[in-house]
């Protein structure tokens, strides 16, 4: 299983002369199996130049999977070269939005309604299938096979475990660390540390032993203090969860876009000090970064 | 309107159930925002009967969760604090409604026609430049323009009736056939059950009102709700046992600037927005 990062950054793209290494891109991952296969983890604007290459490649189908429907998640997707073109295959896979009762069949009609967009949905040529995906199912691809989770997040947010080759990576898509909204001299405060622990375990059971976690790290611990309920998590609690599943590689993805490369240096600097000796193996995601499982 | 009836109308309304206390905290909370996930929490825990409905729509097909969600804490780790407030909110605009007024009234119907007239009246609200916060206020006041025929339906079943097989013929429009045969109107009685549930002073008069417009010098929220009830009589979206439309006054049409056909070619989403929302009322009048 290769990976290649095409996007790490959250909230908004921002390129320019200061995120030249790390990138300007918001997340996109591409993953293809040793034989061919291929899927793609969220559609921000790093999907735009994977969509060219593609089209270059002459790939008939794609299946793209999308963690949740915040702009920097999707943004990519109405600027992605295969759809624009007839005799191509792409596939969309995302949660459903509960509250306006849609599936992810939505998410391209509403982002290329008018007069958001110049070209709608309906105009589409490619050949588009929609699924709609529930908390803990698994999507077989023949090559791969993709299990979302629901995370935390202020909407409805997967991970997806992808299992490929042999090989596992889950990717967190946006993840804020669950916290007690009691205080300890609450009255509902043990019922409450108890369900926390109940969805800790069973994030923790699905990205166990993974070989390879992305993961959204946005903040670092100070920030992370000020931000809590905002749906992302720190570099620390990121490298904490690798640590906790014993993941074999975490890379850290979702950079804030405040963030110069040098900011990026500095930090990871830091955080290699703090976590010396800890065994846990960890690198910050840059934009065309590849791995190999 | 003679004292007997009066009487007998003020005492249906007070037969009527509490707005629960509930539902106002959660539309407060959750204007704030800065509000705390504990203290949404504890308010919708306080209510077992909204309580009921959160979990029941958490747990529908529609969330798809690998594991059934058993309480308002343990929604609120599942799917976090935005989208537990979101769902709160759209439960609390009919939750507090009773379900089936009267074997003689097809709530199914009503609730249809109630529903657009809110959707309605909160996009003409917008497309007047109400910001979209206040626009919330005229989904009330169209959700709720017509609940006076649900105390009527409740406790004058048999007049009722007879008000409703006359204002089958064409031409014919209800609340004067009230007027005629109970000396009082659906609009007057939902304007005293506004009062009753404390509801704020320009729903309660957008309700009580709702029939008798002037032209001109009415609310922005009053000519939205009339031509809101028109539009969604002319569209046949659901109904609520009256069939006439009647046409725009003056003043209404002033406000708008376009004739009532073109005002509804300008709202090609209604039928869309009508359908989203449909989900909320069917549990929010689960009881």
């Amino acid at each position: 299983m290769r990976i290649r990062f095409r996007g790490t950054r959250g909230s908004l793209p921002v390129p320019g002369p200061k995120t030249v290494r790390y990138g300007g891109n918001t997340t996109c991952i591409e993953v293809r199996g040793d034989h061919g296969g291929l899927l793609i983890l969220d559609a921000g604007t790093g999907i735009r130049g994977l969509g060219r290459e593609l089209v270059a490649e002459g790939v008939a189908s794609c299946d793209i999977f999308i963690t949740h429907l915040h702009w920097d998640h999707i943004s990519g997707l109405p600027f992605f070269l295969p759809l624009f073109l007839p005799g191509r295959r792409v596939t969309l896979y995302g949660p459903a939005d509960p509250l306006n009762m849609t599936g992810i069949e939505a998410v391209l009609d509403r982002q290329m309604e008018y007069p958001f967009f110049p070209v709608r949905a309906a105009e589409l040529s490619a050949d588009l299938e929609c699924r709609t995906l529930a908390d803990g199912e698994t999507v077989d691809l023949g090559f791969a096979r993709v299990s979302p989770l629901l995370m935390n997040h202020p909407a409805p947010n997967f991970g997806y475990l992808v299992q490929c080759d042999g090989k596992s990576m889950f990717f967190t898509g946006d993840h804020e660390p669950f916290v007690n909204i009691y205080s300890p001299e609450d009255r509902d405060f043990e019922m409450y540390a108890s369900l926390v622990e109940q969805r800790n375990r069973t994030i923790l059971d699905r990205l166990r032993g993974v070989d390879l976690l992305v993961v959204d790290a946005q903040y670092t611990s100070e920030e992370f203090a000020v931000k809590r309920g905002w749906g992302h998590g720190s570099m620390d609690s990121a490298l904490e969860m690798a640590r906790d599943a014993g993941a074999g590689l975490v890379v850290l993805t979702h950079h804030d876009m405040e963030r110069t490369d040098e900011d990026l240096d500095e930090l990871e600097a830091r955080l290699r000090a703090r976590w010396k000796g800890s065994g846990v193996r960890f690198e910050l995601a840059r934009e065309g970064m590849e791995l190999e499982l | 309107m003679n004292d007997d009836v009066r009487r007998k109308m003020l005492e249906a309304v007070e037969r009527m159930p509490a707005f629960p206390e509930s539902v106002h905290q959660v539309v407060e909370l959750a204007g704030d925002i800065n509000c705390s996930q504990k203290d949404l929490v504890e308010v919708i825990k306080l209510d077992p009967v909204f309580t009921l409905k959160i979990l029941r729509l958490v747990n529908s097909p529609f969330f798809g969760l690998s594991r059934e969600i058993s309480s308002i804490s343990h929604a609120s780790v599942y799917l976090g604090l935005n989208t537990l407030k979101n769902v709160a909110l759209g439960l609390a605009a009919v939750g507090a409604i009773p379900k089936s007024a009267s074997r003689r009234m097809d709530m199914g119907a009503f609730w249809l026609h109630s529903l657009a007239v809110a959707a309605c009246a909160s996009m003409l609200g917008r497309r007047l430049g109400v910001p979209r916060d206040d626009a919330a206020d005229y989904f009330a006041a169209g959700l709720l323009h017509d609940i006076g025929k649900v105390v009527f339906a409740l406790y004058m079943p048999d007049e009722y009736a007879t008000i409703a097989s006359e204002c089958a013929e064409p031409g014919t429009v209800l609340h004067r056939c009230e007027l005629k045969t109970i000396g009082i109107t659906h609009a007057d009685i939902g304007g005293l059950l506004a009062g009753k549930w404390h509801l704020p002073g320009e729903l309660r008069e957008a309700i009580a009102t709702h029939h008798s417009l002037g032209d001109g010098g009415d609310s922005l929220v009053n000519d939205c709700l009339f031509a809101a009830n028109q539009i969604s009589k002319k569209l046949s979206f659901g109904s609520a046992g009256n069939y006439e439309v009647e046409p725009l006054p003056p003043g209404v049409a002033d406000r708008f600037g376009v004739t009532m056909d073109e005002l509804v070619a300008d709202l090609p989403s209604l039928g869309e927005e009508v359908e989203n929302a449909r989900i909320f009322i069917k549990l929010g009048e689960a009881r």
